[in-house]
């Protein structure tokens, strides 16, 4: 049906390195190479650090001239012109026009100062000369073309007064403004929800057809390539560890890397013990084979109950005019059961009021109304000496593994803390005991104790954030999009340290997350929440095979699914 | 200060952050140099502290006015030397000596031709015959045994050695700089940590207060605090400094502890059952303690200078004890004259530390600022 590809761009032997001293360099991308063909999407797949996002930059040059090297051999040829050795005033005119690029943060790519319309006109009268009429009216024309509703009065919106959604379809139009011949994206939808994400990436596919022109489209997620990409390009520590057409990646993939991305993830369709690992993989063949015994999910109704929530609301004030406030609820009317030693998965978008569930459970938010019973005692209406004793027994585990440690205490004093304040164990030494038991638990060396947290990588600090946790032994465990923020990989080996500390201890979780997936996997009964409100509970493989709500369906319909055959072919021109 | 140097010794077993900023810190060349100089000011403020070097500030040892070594006595200085010899001796009419009696000559006709039974009415130098001797025996030219001629810095109006003035000024100022900077840094941030870390009616009520202090202009609140206690000395000058120099410091604790409060390590302690108290000094605090220090060795040398202007209007220290303030102060009316030294020497030493300092400051920041991740 295609046409023969024509080649747009060929990166030839790409190196670059950044100096971060004045004695060591780091060589962020080692001599790859690849093609982005004429009208096709290429995706480059990666987990942080492989080097993808600093070989788009190379290809819009917009590396940083200070302190980054290009290899001698490098080239980056864009229909037989190095890009890499083009005139700075060149390049900008190529940049923005021929290449165009849209970042993963709407919000902060967009001039918060100016209307949509007018930096959408910018870019048109800058690079295609046309005149302020004329401009307008194709600026509204492109917001049509990607889909925002009523375009004639949304042009003169500030970026603020639009959605997530909505904002990353104005930087689609601004990048299509100028007709380029290649889209690069970054991470387009990593910060969206998982409705808007599909929406993104449907409008993405659609003006990639439309317009005939290739898509990089570079992202750490392999479910979201299934859908979109007809190449796939995997890196990893700067090298590239497997190419190919995106049928083959995903149902023949040579590679051992590309295998463990792809088996890593929790899949809707099945559960396994445990999640395979990146090393189960590199190291030795995987283990795990596709019958293994799966582990069933769901509550019979007769387990003992923890923690029961009853009518829980939580309403935030704004100010408005002299004396008036404006009520938001964040949450309202919310009541379920958390069973001993079970998962309740709590879903919902941004917005939904998951997060302040869980905050305003453990009393880190004061709740407006409602109950918390835990053991048959209201912790709402406990004074706060009473509510100490009950605060150890429900602990949190937060999202950003990156700010919820104490970068100026060192893990033993991050450790050790907790338990002096509930002066657990009956000396230091008997402390510094139980903590070294709790970060091999957790798989961090002894060592560990002395150092400080910017020393270990996302996933390591999550394991220390849990074992923080864990000091406390806690009947109750909050894990709030504790997964989140991590690499795929490394998002298993948590999710797995996880299960295995349930299994042990005999912990409840209350597991938020925005990725439904992972919830599958983890989550015994699943809470769907919109808009502060519960939309539907149900246990966890009920939900998903058959959804009830509208709302829960629309979620469900929206999970990128990877690979799932060959895709109709576009539609044929003339 | 002393609280942010604890946070640095107690880190110091494992690299933390105050060990890798010291790492960073050494390869700040100017940074280093400024260390240097910092540390020479100190210590010459110690030394002179515990009366090593310069506790003799006071002696007059030189001619009135002598010029420093290097210029050699000035043609000028022969004049002077006569005019002005003397005069320590008369110190409580010393105002007379600077200024030239025009009726001089009349009078010494006058005297010339009463008899001499007036002259027990006179006042009768003492010292006379004595000082008469002296010039006699020495001569004009070379320098007299107990007073020298030139001092390697220059002598002040009453002979006093510019060098060692300086160096007990440098103990003045300095001290009141450090002083003053450690008072207004803990009150900045003592307040700061309440008023961002609670907000609400608390914030409201620091903030009335920094209001009301930062409405009134600064060298006017300085006066009128100076007026109110009516007590010359380095204490009063501290005190000064201290309570009306905190509102900067206040503003930029706050800000720190309102973008603290709500960072997820502060709710994880909130989740273990840490106090406010400490949450508040004991887990935010250290992240906030390298502004402190930054902004308390900014305050350092605004406080030496504000110090040197309090005391060149007459609000600083006592006349008992020097400092730089109080040595521009006297140089005002010996630059009439032509006596720069003075003013060169205490305006050197300030021009020095004072840039050090402020060099030192910015290295510390960038050693300092990188987010450690």
């Amino acid at each position: 049906m295609k046409p023969v590809h024509d080649i747009l761009v060929s990166i030839r032997d790409l190196r670059v390195s950044f100096r971060l001293d004045r004695t060591t360099a780091f060589e962020a991308v080692k001599g790859i190479g690849f093609d982005i063909p004429v009208d096709s999407t290429v995706a480059l797949v990666g987990e942080s650090g492989s080097g993808k996002s600093v070989t788009a930059l190379a290809i819009l040059g917009l590396l940083p001239k200070e302190n980054s090297t290009l290899g001698p051999d490098s080239r980056i040829l864009y229909r037989d012109r190095n890009l890499l050795q083009l005139a700075h005033g060149e390049m900008r005119k190529l940049r923005g026009c021929d290449i165009s690029m849209i970042f993963q943060e709407p919000m902060s790519s967009l001039n918060p100062l100016f209307t949509v319309g007018f930096q959408l006109i910018e870019v048109l009268a800058e690079h295609v000369g046309l005149g302020s009429r004329q401009a307008r009216t194709r600026a509204i024309e492109l917001l049509r073309e990607v889909g925002i509703p009523e375009p004639e009065t949304k042009i003169d919106a500030y970026p603020f007064q639009l959605s997530g959604g909505q904002q990353q379809r104005v930087m689609i139009a601004m990048a299509i403004a100028c007709e380029p011949k290649l889209l690069i994206a970054d991470e387009p939808t990593t910060a969206l929800d998982v409705t808007i994400q599909k929406q993104i990436l449907d409008l993405i596919a659609e003006v990639q057809k439309r317009r005939r022109m290739s898509v990089l489209f570079i992202t750490h997620d392999l479910a979201v390539v299934g859908e979109i990409a007809d190449h796939v390009v995997v890196m990893r520590d700067g090298e590239i560890r497997e190419q190919g057409p995106v049928q083959r990646i995903f149902e023949a993939p040579q590679d051992s890397y590309t295998q463990a991305l792809l088996l890593c993830r929790p899949q809707l369709a099945r559960r396994p013990r445990r999640l395979p690992v990146i090393d189960d993989f590199l190291n030795r063949a995987p283990a795990a084979a596709p019958d293994a015994p799966e582990r069933s999910r769901g509550l019979r109704g007769d387990e003992a109950i923890v923690i029961e929530v009853r009518h829980l609301g939580k309403s935030f004030y704004s100010r408005e005019g002299l004396f008036g406030k404006r009520e938001f609820k964040a949450v309202s009317d919310v009541s379920f059961k958390l069973a001993k030693g079970k998962t309740l998965g709590l879903v919902g978008e941004s917005g939904s009021g998951k997060t302040t569930v869980g905050l305003t459970v453990m009393r880190l938010h004061e709740a407006s109304s409602g109950q918390v019973l835990f053991e048959g005692k209201d912790l709402l209406a406990m004074p706060p000496g009473v509510a100490m004793q009950y605060k150890r027994r429900i602990q949190i585990v937060f999202q950003n593994p990156y700010s919820s440690l104490n970068p100026r205490f060192t893990i033993g004093q991050i450790l050790m803390e907790p338990m002096q304040i509930h002066r657990l164990g009956s000396d230091e030494q008997e402390r510094r005991n139980m903590a070294d038991a709790l970060l091999e638990k957790v798989g961090l060396p002894g060592t560990s104790f002395f150092k400080y947290p910017h020393e270990f990588s996302g996933g390591q600090r999550q394991r220390i954030a849990i074992a923080r946790c864990l000091t406390m032994k806690p009947d109750v465990l909050i894990c709030d999009e504790s997964v989140s923020a991590l690499d795929v990989s490394v998002q298993a080996q948590v999710l797995n340290l996880l299960q295995d500390l349930q299994d042990e201890y005999g912990m409840s979780y209350i597991f938020i997350s925005h990725d439904l997936a992972v919830v599958k996997y983890m989550a015994d009964q699943v809470m769907v929440m919109n808009e502060g409100e519960i939309v539907e509970i149900a246990n966890s493989d009920e939900i998903y095979l058959r959804p009830q709500h509208p709302y829960t369906k629309k979620l469900l319909s929206s999970i990128p699914r990877g690979w799932r055959g060959p895709r109709e072919s576009p539609i044929a021109p003339g | 200060m002393s609280r942010a140097m604890t946070t640095a010794t107690s880190h110091a077993e494992s690299p933390g952050l105050w060990v890798l900023a010291w790492r960073r810190f050494r390869h700040d060349r100017v940074g280093l140099v400024s260390f240097d100089i910092v540390l020479f000011f100190v210590a010459l403020m110690a030394a002179s502290w515990t009366g090593l070097i310069a506790s003799d500030w006071a002696r007059e040892v030189g001619v009135s006015n002598a010029p420093p070594t290097f210029t050699g006595p000035k043609v000028a200085s022969a004049r002077l030397e006569h005019a002005a010899a003397p005069e320590p001796l008369r110190r409580d009419k010393s105002d007379e000596s600077a200024a030239v009696d025009p009726l001089a000559g009349v009078l010494a006709e006058i005297r010339a031709s009463r008899p001499p039974a007036a002259a027990d009415t006179e006042i009768v130098d003492p010292l006379a015959d004595v000082l008469a001797e002296i010039r006699g025996r020495s001569g004009s030219a070379s320098a007299d045994e107990t007073r020298a001629a030139t001092l390697i810095f220059g002598g002040d109006k009453w002979g006093r050695d510019v060098l060692k003035k300086t160096i007990k000024g440098t103990e003045t100022s300095m001290f009141v700089g450090l002083a003053a900077a450690a008072l207004a840094a803990l009150l900045g941030t003592v307040f700061g940590a309440l008023a961002g870390y609670y907000g609400r009616w608390i914030d409201d009520f620091f903030n009335w207060f920094y209001s009301v202090f930062t409405s009134i202009p600064y060298l006017l609140l300085i006066l009128s605090i100076a007026a109110v206690l009516n007590q010359k000395g380095t204490m009063t000058v501290i005190l000064i400094l201290g309570l009306t120099g905190w509102t900067g410091i206040f503003r930029l604790i706050r800000a720190e502890y309102m973008k603290h409060k709500v960072r997820e390590y502060v709710q994880a302690a909130d989740a273990i059952g840490a106090s406010h108290m400490r949450r508040m000094f004991v887990h935010i605090f250290p992240n906030v303690s390298h502004v402190v220090l930054v902004q308390l060795s900014l305050h350092v040398v605004l406080f030496i200078k504000s110090e040197v202007v309090l005391s060149f209007l007459g609000f600083g220290v006592g006349v008992d004890t020097v400092s730089w303030g109080s040595m521009l102060n006297e140089a005002q009316t010996e630059l009439l004259l032509g006596n720069w030294w003075q003013l060169a020497a205490a305006t050197a030493a300030m021009a020095m530390l004072v840039t050090a300092f402020g060099l030192l400051t910015d290295a510390w920041r960038d050693a300092l600022d990188p987010k450690l991740k």
